[in-house]
């Protein structure tokens, strides 16, 4: 129903609403009345960069998947400052992660968390969207990292897309 | 203000401040370019989000209202500073950019 009002992306257009209220010096009828119109303009001219409707099935996972991106961020900057105030050198490596996830909001979402997590940067996903190429600062043991990744943020997130 | 907020003030600008200070340091002492990509990726994301709480608690405790600006900062930031990592990476991949030789694993060409 909601795409037939010109809403394909009800997500996103409430996300473009509340922020541009959260913008807006004070909610005011001008706020409202232009905030409508990005909420409904925006995904308008955005729909072809969207493969498909999005597939949030269970979106109210999603603060806590946050907040532990949030600890795992504080963490892990104190162990890459430690590694750069160091002399030793860095034993880096890139990283072939095999992806279950197939929604293509949620590989960004996994790439984006991977890239803010101190020490892993996502470098790139393969055509097929079966593999993600991981730089890893430094580590000993690949299949470490991937067992961690999968764990801490592979799962929550394939409970909430699938 | 109080002594409180004060001194939560002046500690998360000192901890936003060593932060930012040390992906400096990793910006320019890491030995290629993938692992400098780490040092701004990563301290803007601890550094910035300390400077912004702290610009929260000191608005907050003026009665001047909760920073909700400060709070839409960081997540843009949030937001654009993996994207920009990616797209670093995947243009220093593409022109086939060195990397030290104890790095294990190899870029993908595709």
């Amino acid at each position: 129903m909601m795409s037939r009002l010109g809403f394909p992306q009800p997500y996103l257009s409430l996300t473009l609403f509340l922020v541009w209220q959260l913008l807006s010096d004070g909610i005011s009828g001008g706020s409202v009345v232009l905030g409508a119109v990005l909420a409904w303009l925006i995904p308008q001219i955005t729909r072809g960069f969207w493969p498909q409707r999005p597939a949030f099935i269970k979106p109210w996972h999603l603060p806590g998947y946050l907040l532990r991106v949030l600890l795992d961020i504080v963490s892990a900057s104190v162990t890459v400052s430690v590694l750069i105030l160091r002399a030793r050198e860095p034993r880096s490596a890139f990283i072939s992660y095999p992806l279950q996830l197939e929604h293509p909001l949620a590989i960004t979402i996994l790439a984006s968390t991977i890239s803010l997590t101190p020490g892993t940067v996502s470098a790139d996903v393969s055509d097929d969207n079966k593999t993600l190429l991981i730089h890893a600062l430094d580590t000993d043991d690949e299949q470490a990292v991937i067992d961690e990744i999968h764990r801490r943020y592979e799962k929550p997130l394939l409970e909430m897309f699938q | 203000m109080s002594a409180v907020a004060e001194y939560t003030i002046a500690v998360l600008l000192l901890v936003g401040g060593f932060f930012t200070l040390v992906g400096a340091i990793g910006l320019a002492r890491l030995p290629d370019f993938f692992t400098r990509l780490h040092g701004p990726t990563k301290a803007t994301t601890l550094g910035v989000g300390a400077v912004m709480l702290s610009s929260v608690v000191f608005f907050s405790s003026r009665g001047e209202g909760v920073g909700v600006v400060e709070i839409l900062i960081t997540v843009f930031l949030f937001l654009t500073a993996p994207v920009s990592a990616n797209i670093l990476a995947k243009a220093a991949m593409h022109i086939g950019v060195g990397t030290t030789g104890q790095t294990r694993g190899k870029p993908w060409d595709q």
